[in-house]
């Protein structure tokens, strides 16, 4: 099954799991069955109109989605979905 | 320009390799950069282009040392406390490298001055904590056609990568929008390990030196994942979005913008903790503290989390941490008399509103959290 890679910041959301296996094709399908198994994920993701928010960001592997199909990008079982949120801490 | 024989003594592990040698060296001494922000990532960043030999180095801080700032700012020393961090940052960059020129820009970087200070400098390092002065640096920085090397970091995690850089992306590629504020926690509310500014600076100040001497490959292009917890390095890919407002093939924002309110910051900020009228349903530290002494029947919900409970607690409370409110709200009596309370105020406002929604109604918010507690009534409970 793919694995997608949580971010520290949106660790709370996921038990404090920092990669979690989910079954599906496209990165649409994964994110979706993400979020059912965690709830409260969704809003830190998605927007009220369901759109992926525009300082979170989704990589296939090394490539972010936004370039490729974005919620249709296909994902194999071997790949990694990592999911990178913006961050501005620096002091 | 030349090297004197001082400098030849001092410089002389990057004269003796190709990489760098005399040519490399009078380059560094040439160099102006700029660093915004002397703080978890500025002073390693300050200290380590300041040996070497950065001819001269900017610097833009208005803040003062603070003891909690030790713990990962090294280039300020207990005995730096209350000083302007820019004069003792000075201090140790001079007293590492006296052939340097520093330069003091005092202040809080703004739309109103950031053109006008970065346009002196070759290149600028990113060392701020926040949204909108990221915003104002990539901006200015792309306008101005300065290469912005960029790091941030989050507890055990960082990011690093070269915005601005000839044809490369820049900031608003990455991210074309700030999350709105509150979403995401800044080290002062998230912790940080004090370890990771090192490791993240210095691969900002690796980078800025690889951009003066044009050796290796920058990273541009390139966005550097760094989890400290695990010690894993990750590479992901970065563009450059043609359609980007500030640095695509038609780009909509040609000036600096008000960044506060780019990124959902109300124009006047919300009041202070301390000091100041009580709003409807709040409670000083001092009155918490004669509600207690006068024997009144009171819940004090303290909603931090089980480590901030550790570090100290207000007499009588209990604990239930805001993100296991929904779960266990049932073990509260929803008629009772409740002063809920966390370490500044914030967090407490929103399990106070949540817990309205669940049916409770005799809800009051102690303004300033522990922390006002720790001022105005028990000092020997620590802050943090």
């Amino acid at each position: 099954m793919p694995k997608v890679m949580i971010p520290t910041p949106l660790r709370q959301y996921t038990d404090k799991k920092e990669s979690v296996e989910v079954a599906g094709a496209t990165v649409g399908e994964i994110l979706g069955a993400l979020t059912t198994t965690y709830p409260d994920l969704k809003k830190n993701l998605y927007n009220d109109e369901g759109k992926l928010r525009s300082f979170v960001n989704v990589y296939v592997n090394d490539e972010d989605i936004r370039y490729l199909s974005k919620d249709k990008t296909e994902v194999a079982a071997a790949d990694t979905v990592t999911i990178v949120p913006s961050i501005a801490g620096g002091r | 320009m030349q090297l004197s024989k001082e400098e030849i003594q001092r410089y002389s592990r990057h004269l003796i390799m190709p990489e760098v040698g005399m040519d490399g060296q009078l380059k560094l001494k040439q160099a102006k950069v700029l660093l915004v922000g002397t703080g978890g990532l500025g002073s390693p960043m300050a200290l380590y282009l300041a040996a070497a030999g950065i001819g001269t180095i900017g610097l833009v801080d208005f803040d003062v040392v603070d003891f909690s700032n030790l713990q990962r700012q090294v280039i300020h020393g207990t005995k730096d406390v209350g000083k302007p961090k820019i004069d003792s940052a000075i201090e140790s960059m001079l007293d590492i490298n006296p052939f340097i020129n520093v330069v003091r820009h005092e202040t809080a970087l703004k739309s109103e001055n950031a053109l006008d200070i970065i346009k002196d400098y070759d290149l600028v390092a990113d060392g701020t904590d926040n949204f909108p002065t990221r915003y104002l640096v990539n901006d200015a920085c792309v306008l101005l056609k300065k290469p912005n090397v960029y790091g941030s970091i989050f507890r055990f995690e960082g990011q690093s990568t070269v915005f601005a850089y000839p044809g490369g992306p820049c900031y608003r590629c990455l991210y074309p929008e700030p999350p709105p504020p509150g979403l995401v926690p800044s080290c002062a509310e998230g912790g940080v390990l004090g370890i990771l500014p090192g490791v993240v600076g210095l691969i900002q100040a690796t980078e800025v030196v690889k951009l003066i001497l044009g050796a290796g490959e920058p990273l541009v292009g390139r966005l550097m994942l760094y989890d400290a917890l695990g010690m894993k390095f990750r590479e992901l890919k970065l563009r450059r979005n043609p359609e980007c407002p500030v640095c695509g093939d038609h780009p909509t924002v040609t000036k600096l913008i008000d960044y506060e309110q780019f990124c959902g910051i109300p124009a006047a900020p919300p009041p202070q903790p301390a000091g100041g009228a009580l709003a409807m349903g709040e409670i000083d530290a001092k009155g918490l503290k004669s509600k207690m002494d006068a024997g009144d029947k009171f819940v004090l919900l303290d909603v931090r989390e089980p480590h901030e409970f550790q570090i100290g607690r207000i007499p009588g409370s209990i604990l239930i941490p805001l993100g296991e409110l929904p779960k266990r709200y049932a073990e509260l009596d929803p008629e009772a008399d409740m002063v809920v309370h966390c370490k500044m105020g914030g967090r407490s406002a929103k399990a106070i509103d949540y817990l309205k929604t669940v049916g409770f109604s005799k809800l009051t918010n102690l303004k300033g959290g522990i922390t006002a507690w720790s001022d105005q009534v028990d000092p020997s409970v620590p802050k943090y």
